[in-house]
């Protein structure tokens, strides 16, 4: 017993001090001890319980709501298999199928001798180079039966993982389209320079007298405000999803009264199909950091963070790195670029596999160190965000986009894309088409466009923005990606026609369900309760009862529920239903109500220990009943 | 601050303060509205959605909303208490709800907010999860079959009783209370009769030993009045 | 004048329940006096009619615990107009489904084989016997139920109330008192 909290407190204490025993940092903390220990042992809770002064029940609350975190023993090596409907598609249910059966593990149950847990987990963001998986959280893509195979001969071996062969581990960028980002050869701290110079001119132009909409209502001259004048010249949008416009949300939060200032940029990019954020920051960091930054200085925040997913865990150091040059080439730190007054850093956060994490309010809660549930609003996180200051989260890529506005102004962003939608967009392509990846266009392109760039033929629907986003059928292709028309967080999930768009929405439900944070009613039990009947219906139990039943229970999830997880959970159902409805028809196999479970192998365990095989064993299947 | 103002409720006009959601204004006013995880002795948890009312056609909760001057908000409309009763239908088969043999039939506001909605049968399909009662207290049990997550304990123990007996667990469906000690079990906390957090439930989980049926059926709270007819029901016995 | 009115045909039964709710059903007392005027019985306990014949009304007492429940539940949906779940045990499985939580196999095995005094730890199998099913299941999980009237028993008062609001074309309510789940 002692000597057990001795060994926890071995690994535990390190953490304890990087993180400077702050009982925010508690999921950090989960985290860190699990990628040591495998699971979070409950000794290692008694221990951070006194070492962080928080009830155990807490940390166990915390814990078991992220879906990465574990309680009990899972094995040497975690094994989590992509799902998305673009993931299924490329065949990992038969990849997972076969390492489960070369191992001798099911599905959810770790293997006796502790080798090993398999199971399945929501999209990783590698849909265009699939099937994924995760081994100890770290990525490996294009699964192939050879990929399989090598794997459970490391794994039957006890190969750590970080021996595994590195062209597992390779990810790719496939950028497919360029356009102002992606083109923009951006040099590291140039946009800081743009913005504390447009700073000088404007002090100059105020002390002559000439600018008094530089004076703001506090009496306070804000030279940064011109930078904000030229993000909200833009019209720049989030990117995020929600679209609010970028240069209120900074110039709000600049406004509210607070401690301290925070700025959040949200790398939690859990939306099935979606994966430009990962690009971005693989690639295009110091856009997005000094995105960040540019958004301190104009807010007043002296602390950054970026909450980046668990499921891109292998970017961490890579990023810390871009973090560490910054701070040696003084774009972070004290002084920055010598603003003597300007103080900013970013510190990177883990997320454990919760979607739910995406959304801000969520977000500021797991950055908080808590159980990832979206609150009460108002207070939106501009007047109450992370410690109830007034924070900013905002999305990698709208990050990212403002660094570019501030070097070439808002006027020339403002000219690119559509009167609403300014500027451009990337979109995560996947699903039936010759070239999956990154394709960036500016804003108010047509459907139809992106799939002839992407190679998609006889092409039956477009899933855009993920699950909670639209399903698009093929006589709308020529509608435009806009915020007027088809708005989008990026993702852009092609399905031709062998593709039936029942098991895409199913998929999709039982995504929801998954990621369901349980705080509200209709939410948990109606997401549960949908993903039921869809199962229902592709079993064969279906009737028109079931039918009306779903679209009950779709207006139900989007009147009642709390965020937009469970408002927009009906989505995908109510998208395919109005569009391709025969899809659900033809799995309407009754007239009248049948029940959800087959009544015959209800008899089976009594059937089984009876021994009884004769006639009133049984019952007959699918009654109709009338 | 107490500025006062009004807003409509279903027609009527309900004074408010600063301070007050629209709940908060309701209930002062002796207006009901249903709810669940709301208890005016703590702040809103938001959760339940039973409250749910709409303004200009979006709907919202009513325990954390804040009302506006003049703004109009319908309640008790058959559209709202169709799905309300659709909320209360998940609750019950959510969870295990066999009323006949609970202790709090006839004071649990879970159950008498049915019968105010008129929820003849709990419509879904049941999980019947396996929900294993703690009986481990000397003086009080724990039955978990019944809990619909509110919270009411969660801030009782941590806001009045300084403890943190109790905590959310888990996610989505599988959501749970749990109890802060290694064992699980409430006889290892710091749990005692005189904790507030042993008098707020509102539906048969924290029920006290030993007491259980002690009023008769037809004296028991809902048994005299229906929940809305009933300022803000507290435990009777406990 | 006296118009001769065609009485509505009832049925009822008992599946996985304990009669509670049947002896509930005669409590309405003499008001059954004025009830047999214009109803009269099919397949019921209190008639001894074995098999169902076609019928208005089919109101069901007890949740479904074995094969035969079933069969009962499905010759009822099926030669009844309406349908009326009667009481706890019909309406959510009520104290049997209270086994839900433990697996059959598990319960089967406790009852036969760990506990003393039965017969060689055997579980019977003569095909007589309806096998129980794996769950306890409330009737509407299997059926079409039309109307349900909750409570355990449900009161008198809330069977006749039902009963006659169908009877005159209503639609049932019950209200604050006749409504209770115990
Ligand atoms: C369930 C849910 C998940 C979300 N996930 C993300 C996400 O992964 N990334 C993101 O940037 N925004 C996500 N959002 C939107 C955020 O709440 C927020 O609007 C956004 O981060 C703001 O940044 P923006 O203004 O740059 O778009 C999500 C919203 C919801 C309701
Ligand atoms: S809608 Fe779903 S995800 Fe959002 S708060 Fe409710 S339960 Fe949680
Ligand atoms: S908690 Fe309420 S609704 Fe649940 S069983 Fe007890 S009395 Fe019935
Ligand atoms: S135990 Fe009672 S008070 Fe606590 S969360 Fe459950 S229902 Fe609410
Ligand atoms: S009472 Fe308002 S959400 Fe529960
Ligand atoms: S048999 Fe009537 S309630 Fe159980």
């Amino acid at each position: 017993m002692v000597s057990s909290l001795n060994m926890h407190k071995q690994y535990l204490d390190p953490i304890l001090r990087h993180r400077s025993h702050n009982p925010n940092s508690l999921l950090q903390i989960l985290i860190g001890a699990q990628e040591i220990y495998g699971f979070i042992h409950s000794d290692a809770i008694d221990y951070l319980s006194s070492a962080l002064g928080l009830p155990r029940a807490m940390i166990e609350g915390v814990a078991s709501f992220y879906s990465f975190l574990y309680l009990s023993p899972h094995g040497e090596y975690r094994v989590l298999f992509s799902d998305n409907i673009t993931d299924r598609m490329q065949g990992n249910q038969d990849l997972m199928q076969s390492l489960c059966n070369q191992l001798w593990v099911e599905p959810g149950k770790a293997s006796e001798d502790g080798l090993l847990w398999v199971n399945t987990t929501s999209c990783t963001g590698m849909c265009d180079q699939g099937p994924a998986m995760l081994v100890n959280n770290i990525a490996i893509n294009r699964l192939t039966q050879d990929r399989i195979d090598r794997i459970c001969e490391l794994i039957r071996e006890h190969v750590p993982v970080s021996d595994w062969p590195a062209e597992f581990f390779a990810i790719e960028d496939n950028i497919r389209r360029r356009d102002i980002l992606l083109n923009s050869h951006f040099q590291a701290g140039s946009a800081l320079k743009a913005a504390f110079i447009r700073a000088e001119a404007a002090t100059a132009q105020a002390s002559q007298g000439y600018v008094a909409h530089m004076i703001d209502p506090a009496g306070l001259d804000r030279a940064a405000d011109a930078t904000l004048q030229e993000i909200k010249i833009s019209k720049l949008r989030g990117r995020g999803g929600a679209g609010f416009s970028t240069g209120m949300k900074w110039e709000f939060c600049r406004n509210a009264n607070g401690d301290a200032h925070y700025v959040v940029c949200n790398a939690d990019e859990g939306e099935p199909g979606t994966f430009k954020d990962r690009v971005l920051l693989n690639s295009y960091a110091d856009l997005v950091f000094e995105g960040m930054t540019l958004c301190a200085y104009v807010i007043g925040a002296k602390k950054g963070f970026l909450y980046l997913r668990g499921e891109y865990r292998y970017l961490l150091e890579p990023l810390q790195a871009v973090l560490q040059r910054r701070r040696e080439q003084n774009l972070l730190g004290r002084g920055i670029l010598g603003q003597a007054e300007f103080e900013f850093d970013i510190e990177i956060h883990l997320g454990a596999g919760a979607y739910i994490c995406g959304e801000e309010s969520a977000l500021i809660e797991s950055l908080e160190g808590k159980r990832g549930t979206p609150r009460n609003r108002p207070p939106y996180p501009v007047t109450a965000g992370y410690l109830n200051q007034p924070t900013v989260v905002s999305n990698v890529e709208t990050f990212a986009s403002t660094s570019l506005i501030s070097l070439h102004g808002g006027a020339w962003y403002a000219s690119i894309g559509t009167e609403n939608s300014s500027g451009s967009k990337l979109f995560s392509v996947s699903g039936d088409c010759d070239y999956p990846g990154i394709y960036e266009y500016p804003f108010g392109v047509t459907v139809a466009q992106v799939l002839a760039d992407c190679g998609a033929k006889n092409t039956q629907a477009v899933q855009i923005s993920g699950p909670s986003g639209m399903c698009i059928a093929a006589h709308e292709f020529d509608r435009r990606i806009s915020f007027d028309d088809i708005p989008t967080a990026g993702a852009f999930m092609v399905f031709d026609q062998r593709r039936d768009m029942f098991e895409v929405a199913r998929n999709f439900v039982h995504f929801f369900a998954h990621e369901s944070c349980g705080f509200c009613t209709p939410c948990r039990v109606g997401t549960a309760l949908l993903s039921n009947m869809m199962d229902k219906l592709n079993e064969g139990q279906g009737s028109p009862y079931d039918l009306a039943e779903i679209e009950k229970l779709d207006s139900l999830l989007q009147s009642m529920s709390h965020c937009g997880l469970g408002r927009t959970a009906c989505n995908p159902v109510l998208h395919t239903l109005a569009k391709f409805r025969p899809a659900y028809e033809c799995r309407l196999s009754h007239k009248e109500f049948v029940p959800a479970f087959d009544l015959d192998t209800a008899l089976s365990q009594a059937r089984r220990m009876t021994g009884r095989d004769d006639a009133g064993a049984h019952l007959e299947k699918n009654h109709d009943s009338k | 601050m107490t500025q006062s103002n009004s807003f409509i409720l279903d027609g009527a006009t309900i004074p408010y303060t600063n301070e007050q959601t629209i709940i908060q204004a309701a209930m002062a006013a002796g207006v009901y509205i249903p709810h669940l995880c709301y208890n005016p002795e703590f702040k809103p948890h938001g959760s339940c959605k039973l409250c749910t009312v709409k303004i200009k056609g979006r709907q919202v909760a009513s325990c954390t909303e804040k009302p506006q001057a003049g703004m109009v908000v319908e309640s008790n409309t058959k559209e709202l208490n169709d799905e309300r009763r659709n909320l209360l239908q998940m609750l019950f088969v959510e969870g295990n709800h066999f009323c006949p043999s609970c202790e709090k039939s006839g004071d649990c506001q879970l159950q008498a907010t049915a019968y105010e909605l008129d929820m003849m049968s709990p419509h879904f399909d049941h999980f019947y999860p396996d929900r294993p009662v703690d009986a481990s207290h000397p003086d009080y049990l724990l039955d978990f079959n019944r809990c619909i997550l509110c919270s009411i304990c969660v801030s009782a123990s941590r806001d009045v009783d300084g403890k943190n007996v109790f905590a959310l667990a888990g996610r989505g469906i599988n959501s749970h209370l749990v109890v802060n000690s290694k064992s699980g079990d409430l006889a290892d906390t710091g749990f005692s009769a005189n904790d507030k957090a042993a008098q707020v439930c509102p539906v048969g989980v924290i029920l006290k030993k030993r007491v259980g049926f002690a009023i008769p059926i037809g004296e028991r709270s809902f048994d005299e009045k229906p929940i809305s007819a009933t300022p803000h029901p507290t435990v009777k016995g406990a | 004048m006296n118009t001769p009115v065609k009485k509505l045909r009832v049925a009822t039964t008992s599946l996985a329940g304990c009669f509670g709710c049947h002896m509930s059903f005669l409590d309405i007392d003499e008001r059954l006096l004025a009830l047999v005027e214009l109803i009269e019985f099919d397949r019921s306990p209190l008639t001894d009619i074995k098999t169902c014949g076609p019928c208005d009304i089919g109101i069901i007492e007890g949740g479904l615990c074995n094969a035969e429940n079933v069969h009962v539940l499905r010759e009822f949906r099926a030669n009844c107009t309406t349908l009326i779940a009667l009481g706890a045990c019909a309406i959510n499985g009520g104290l049997p489904a209270q086994r839900n939580h433990l697996a059959l196999t598990t319960i089967l095995e406790e009852v036969y084989h760990a506990q003393h005094g039965l017969v060689d730890g055997f579980i019977p199998n003569d095909p007589e016997l309806p096998l129980p099913l794996n769950q306890v299941h409330p009737i509407h999980e299997v059926v079409k139920i039309d109307y349900f009237i909750p409570g355990c028993p449900p009161s008198a008062d809330a069977i006749w109330k039902v009963l006659t609001d169908l009877l005159a074309g209503r639609e049932p309510e019950l209200g604050h008192g006749l409504i209770h789940y115990d």
